[in-house]
């Protein structure tokens, strides 16, 4: 329960030889002077210092990974603009490219936020604004779509490809032959 | 699927705004497309065979063309085709070096010069009546400057220089009344001979050097004649009475007539049938048609007859032909159980044949109508001959020592109307190595073509590879491609002969005459009609030959006797042949088919009743299930009604016929006949193909097209401006246009153009019409479209409709319906007057459309119909343009790269077909007139494949070198990344 304390894991190292471990049977007493009350209480304060620490640090990195998507909207926004309103190939590739980014970014929330998960640190805001900047990030995608006119929005859309309707008379004739 | 076709549409437009003309390089030309020259039936033939020179034959055809055609061979030297008005009536040659013809009823006059055919000289000769036309020229073989060329024309006898075509004198007969029928020039005097009324034989004669009338005398019968008259020598005619049974030989013996006559029972024993005067004309000898014999009777120096010989089964007699000063010869054919004879005998020794040959010639060509004779001196000093035949199929003939030395297929140049068929599937087990003769072959044509990629082909390879495409064994082959290119085209001439064209290379596939359209007593002047697909097989019933329907008549009235007649497409085989009781004035295709694949047809007779074919019960079931739906609609353009017809039940006749049916009319529309007369109607093609209903305006708008088959186009003109362009004043002319449903009669669409008037060429296709005709205040010929849409259906604008499926756009609609109509129009100036008007079709209706115009210059231009669009203003906004909305222009523009024709002429246009092709972005395209021609466009070009040129070998090039560049850098990098690890 007690091991482990470092900010970093000790995952790295082969062995290791914990000095502060005192809760094992003792088979000598205590020199004279030395309180272990005071110990005690002085090492557990450090350490909680240090997990708050290890938090705030989290949380404040959570919201940083939550925020990156604002730049890249800006810069695909940016981009959308100097492609144009025409259909060719680079503003196809740039509205698609604007598109999945986001699918591949939502797909993935529960990775980009793993190294974050901490019982101290709340996920959930972080999350809904990544969630919300990248549903931006797909809304601008499609809003670019649609002003390529490339979404089925319209009537014509729909319309151009139905097959002419049927004639229920058939009439035929004309001039006489010569 | 929306967005898909509207980022492809996109796309297209963006390829197709970089160059509006689609336009062919130099080494393109002949690999799509193929031209063919014709003639047309030979009328009149004149050899010219001097020593120096080369050998040629001079012919005018019943197409007006005058072309001079290479002896050896057959070829065209040159040609020129006289306009449709300007009929030629004779032709001879000149002073040894140039060829005279006479046309327009005796009023123009040219000289051509022999060796290349440029015009010499025109003269316009005037008269003020309608008369025979003579063309005269002294047979010299010396060129004598003082030689006249005597012509008779419109009434007035005319002596012409040969030199410049100057008129010396003219006499005018018009006063006179007399029907000249001959000229003899002697170096004083022209005889100038004919009959006044049909008894009283006048002869004038006429002072050669002035044209003064030195006297004139005539001699009255005391019968009346009946036919033309002959000329037997200088100085005496033959001619018959009016009930054939005497001959008349008139004599005009130093201006002293008599005359003679002679039973023509005298002459023969069995003088039953009609008996007529064959138009040979022989010196002292001439031909008497009875029954199917003829009978030579010589005419002796007093005017006596003497029956030389009677001949059997013959065929065809020419003219005489002087071999030497006193020798004239004369070559006849005979039939003799399925042998043809041809004999040359001279004139003077009856009993002694200078020639007799036994020919073989296909019966497919018909009976021998017209033969002209040409001698040449063999090596030993004896005279060879050689005949020219024009066949009853329009086909020429040179014959020579019993063998036809060429053949040329003139009936091509009447093509009446033309069909399509589909090629047989290719066959499995057909190796490649077969058509690819040997692999060598195969694989130096791949390096030439790769060479030529790579621009290292040297010229003679470049030629090579030129060569290598234009007779690449793939577009002539005899089996269906994957692309739908390779066609037969099956076109019927006014010969009533059928030919199958491969649409590859131009070549003859099969060709029939049918059997019923045979010249015989019962069918008199046979002529093709029309031509349908009768049974086209696909699916179930692939194994099946396609079939064609037919349509002959034996004779220029509707009440003639009519011929429909079966053929298979592959071999052209006469499946059928039925002699119909009724008369045919119209056959209407409908659109329905049996359980075989075979169309139903009505056919529709002179008193109204339909007749239903096939007659088998099945189609009886199919048309009685249909029954009230089934309507028709007859143009009357002399009383300027056109009525609308619906079936009503079976014929009431003594013999009940259930495949005849009556019918009931609906309605009519009478146009009033003192402001309009009916010029021109067009319709749709029944086979056409519409992609979508609906027009996609630029602000995403829709317009619902008013697509209906049984619509009508009608133009009328005032009556007084329906003659020719310039007979009316602009006051006096208008034009007024219909659009007409042919199932209720409803008029969907009425315009008026004041001051237009016709000649109209309209063409119909999805749900607009273009139309041709004259202004006559602008002096300049116009275009205009009509766009036709549907109204009651532009409230469908409700997306979600749409999305769920819940409308009725594709539901079965009728025209009782009453839908309501709008239209919009917009006229532009045309540089061109027009002879034909078409539209490309495509196999799914996609591809953007082109009109095809046959224009004045006998070329096909292709016009896109974007330049046609009512939406076309002065300032398209931008959105408009991106559409492809071009801005608003007076005129059409015309640019030469857009000729599919490009050098060549179809001369004598006439029609213009387009068939779809497999692959939707191609439409096969076929002009027909005297020439032929045949390509394939692309209107938005070929956007669904690769381009004949593409170079698959650069490609794969391209992908070789790629893929090695791909191993080498690999290689090269696993090098670097090792070293950066040692470091």
């Amino acid at each position: 329960m007690d091991k482990g304390k470092g900010v970093m894991g000790s995952s790295g190292r082969r062995w290791a030889v914990d000095f502060s471990d005192n809760s094992t049977s003792r088979d000598f007493i205590d020199p004279p002077g030395f309180s272990r009350a005071s110990l005690d209480q002085d090492d557990s304060t450090l350490s909680r210092q240090k997990k708050d620490a290890e938090s705030n640090w989290k949380s404040q990195k959570a919201w940083e990974v939550a925020q990156a998507p604002f730049k890249n909207l800006l810069m695909m926004g940016f981009m959308m603009w100097m492609a144009g309103n025409t259909v060719h190939l680079f503003s196809i590739g740039i509205t698609f490219s604007a598109l999945w980014q986001p699918i591949s970014a939502l797909q993935s929330v529960g990775k980009m936020f793993e190294p974050y998960k901490d019982a101290k640190v709340e996920l959930l805001g972080p999350k809904l604004v990544f969630i919300a900047l990248n549903l931006g990030g797909m809304l601008l995608g499609v809003w670019k779509l649609n002003s390529l006119g490339l979404l089925p929005t319209h009537t014509s859309d729909w319309v151009s490809s139905l097959a002419p309707a049927q004639e229920v008379e058939y009439s035929g004739g004309g001039l006489n032959f010569r | 699927m929306a967005m898909a076709i509207r980022v492809f549409l996109s796309f297209l437009l963006f390829l197709s705004l970089t160059n509006l003309a689609s336009s062919l390089y130099e080494d393109q030309v002949g690999l799509m497309d193929w031209h063919q020259q014709y003639i047309g039936k030979v009328k009149h033939a004149v050899f010219h065979t001097q020593k120096t020179g080369r050998k040629r034959v001079l012919v005018s055809t019943e197409e007006n063309v005058v072309a001079s055609l290479d002896l050896r061979h057959g070829e065209i030297f040159w040609r020129h085709v006289l306009g449709t008005n300007d009929v030629v009536d004779g032709i001879d040659i000149a002073l040894g070096k140039y060829v005279i013809t006479l046309s327009s009823d005796g009023s123009i006059l040219r000289a051509w010069n022999l060796p290349d055919g440029q015009m010499v000289w025109e003269s316009s000769l005037q008269g003020s009546k309608e008369s025979k036309s003579i063309l005269n020229i002294p047979k010299n073989l010396k060129a004598d400057k003082d030689d006249l060329i005597l012509v008779f024309g419109k009434g007035c006898l005319h002596a012409i220089s040969g030199i410049d075509g100057e008129v010396l004198w003219r006499k005018d007969f018009a006063s006179e009344s007399i029907e000249v029928s001959h000229i003899i020039q002697s170096p004083e005097v022209i005889y100038v001979a004919g009959f006044v009324g049909s008894s009283k034989f006048y002869v004038y004669e006429v002072n050669a050097k002035s044209g003064e009338l030195l006297k004139n005398n005539h001699v009255a019968l005391p019968f009346a004649t009946s036919g033309e008259s002959l000329s037997v020598s200088g100085d005496k005619f033959v001619v018959l009475d009016d009930v054939r049974s005497k001959i008349v030989t008139i004599d005009i013996n130093n201006g002293n007539i008599n005359y003679n006559q002679k039973q023509v029972s005298d002459l023969i024993k069995d003088s039953s049938g009609q008996a007529v005067i064959l138009p040979s004309k022989l010196p002292g000898l001439f031909a008497l048609k009875i029954n199917s014999q003829v009978l030579l009777i010589k005419v002796t120096n007093e005017g006596e007859l003497v029956a030389l010989d009677q001949i059997d089964n013959t065929a065809a007699f020419s003219n005489a032909l002087s071999i030497s000063e006193d020798q004239h010869v004369f070559a006849f054919v005979q039939y003799e159980d399925n042998k043809i004879q041809l004999s040359v005998k001279d004139v003077n020794d009856w009993n002694g044949a200078l020639l007799k040959e036994n020919l073989v010639i296909d019966h497919q060509r018909g009976n021998i109508e017209k033969i002209f004779i040409n001698n040449y001196v063999r090596t030993d000093r004896s005279h060879g001959f050689r005949a020219l035949m024009v066949m009853e199929d329009h086909s020429l003939l040179l014959v020579q020592q019993g063998e036809i030395v060429w053949s040329r297929e003139d009936g091509l140049a009447s093509v009446v109307d033309v069909t399509t068929s589909e090629l047989p599937v290719e066959k499995e087990g057909v190796s490649v190595a077969k058509v690819e003769q040997n692999l060598f072959e195969w694989l130096k044509g791949h390096v030439l073509k790769l060479k030529g990629t790579l621009m290292i082909a040297s010229a003679e390879e470049k030629i090579a590879i030129q060569k290598l495409r234009l007779r690449s064994s793939e577009k002539s082959k005899m089996t269906r491609d994957h692309n739908g290119f390779r066609k037969l085209l099956i076109v019927l001439t006014r010969a009533g002969k059928v030919f199958a064209l491969h649409t590859g290379d131009g070549r003859i596939v099969w060709s029939t005459t049918l059997h019923a359209l045979r010249k015989s007593e019962d069918c008199e002047h046979p002529v093709g009609l029309n031509i349908y697909q009768w049974q086209v097989p696909h699916h179930h019933a692939l194994d099946e030959n396609p079939s064609l329907l037919v349509i002959g008549r034996c004779g220029p009235s509707v009440t003639a006797p009519t011929v429909i007649s079966f053929l298979d497409a592959y071999t052209g085989k006469e499946l059928n042949s039925l002699s119909l009781a009724h008369t045919v004035a119209r056959v209407i295709p409908l659109p329905y088919t049996d359980s075989t694949e075979q169309r139903l047809h009505l056919i529709i007779d002179v008193n109204k009743h339909a007749y239903l074919y096939p007659r088998t019960p099945e189609a009886i079931e199919i048309l009685k299930r249909e029954f009230s739906n089934i309507y028709w609609y007859s143009v009357e353009t002399d009383n300027g009604v056109i009525r609308g017809h619906a079936l009503k039940s079976n014929c009431i006749h003594e013999i009940v016929d259930e495949y005849c049916f009556v019918f009931r009319d609906l309605w009519s529309i009478v146009f009033p006949s003192e402001s309009e007369k009916i010029i021109a109607t067009v319709t749709r093609k029944s086979n056409e193909v519409v992609h979508t209903q609906a027009k996609v305006m630029t602000d995403h708008d829709v317009m619902y097209k008013y697509i209906s088959k049984n619509i009508l186009f009608v133009a009328n003109a005032a009556p007084k401006a329906s003659g020719e362009i310039g007979t009316a004043t602009p006051e006096e002319a208008t034009l007024v246009i219909y659009i007409i449903d042919t199932v209720t009669g409803r008029i969907l669409h009425r315009m008026t153009h004041h001051g237009c008037q016709g000649p109209v060429h309209a063409v119909f296709s999805e749900n607009w019409v273009v139309y041709h005709y004259f202004n006559l205040r602008a002096h300049r010929h116009e275009m205009s479209v009509i766009e036709v849409y549907d109204q009651s259906r532009a409230d469908n604008k409700d997306i979600w409709k749409f999305v769920l499926g819940k409308h009725n756009l594709t539901s079965p609609i009728s025209s009782y319906y009453r839908p309501e109509i709008s239209a919009k129009s917009q006229s532009y100036f045309f540089t061109h007057s027009v002879k034909a008007i078409e539209v490309t079709s495509t196999a799914k209706g996609i591809t953007s459309k082109q009109l095809l115009i046959g224009t004045i210059g006998d070329q096909v231009l292709a016009l896109d119909k974007r330049f046609l669009d009512p939406r076309r203003t002065l300032n398209p906004s931008q959105a408009e343009k991106e559409e492809g909305i071009i801005p608003l222009t007076d005129s059409l523009p015309i640019i030469s790269q857009s000729y599919i024709t490009h050098s060549l002429k179809v001369e004598g246009l006439r029609g213009i077909v387009t068939v779809p092709a497999k692959l939707e972005s191609t439409s096969l395209v076929f002009a027909y007139g005297v020439d032929l021609f045949f390509t394939q466009i692309a209107p938005s070009r070929t956007y669904d494949s690769l381009t004949e040129d593409f170079s698959y070998a650069l490609l794969l090039l391209t992908i070789v070198a790629l893929v090695a560049a791909l191993f080498v850098t690999y290689v090269l990098s696993e090098r670097k990344d090792l070293e950066e690890k040692w470091r």
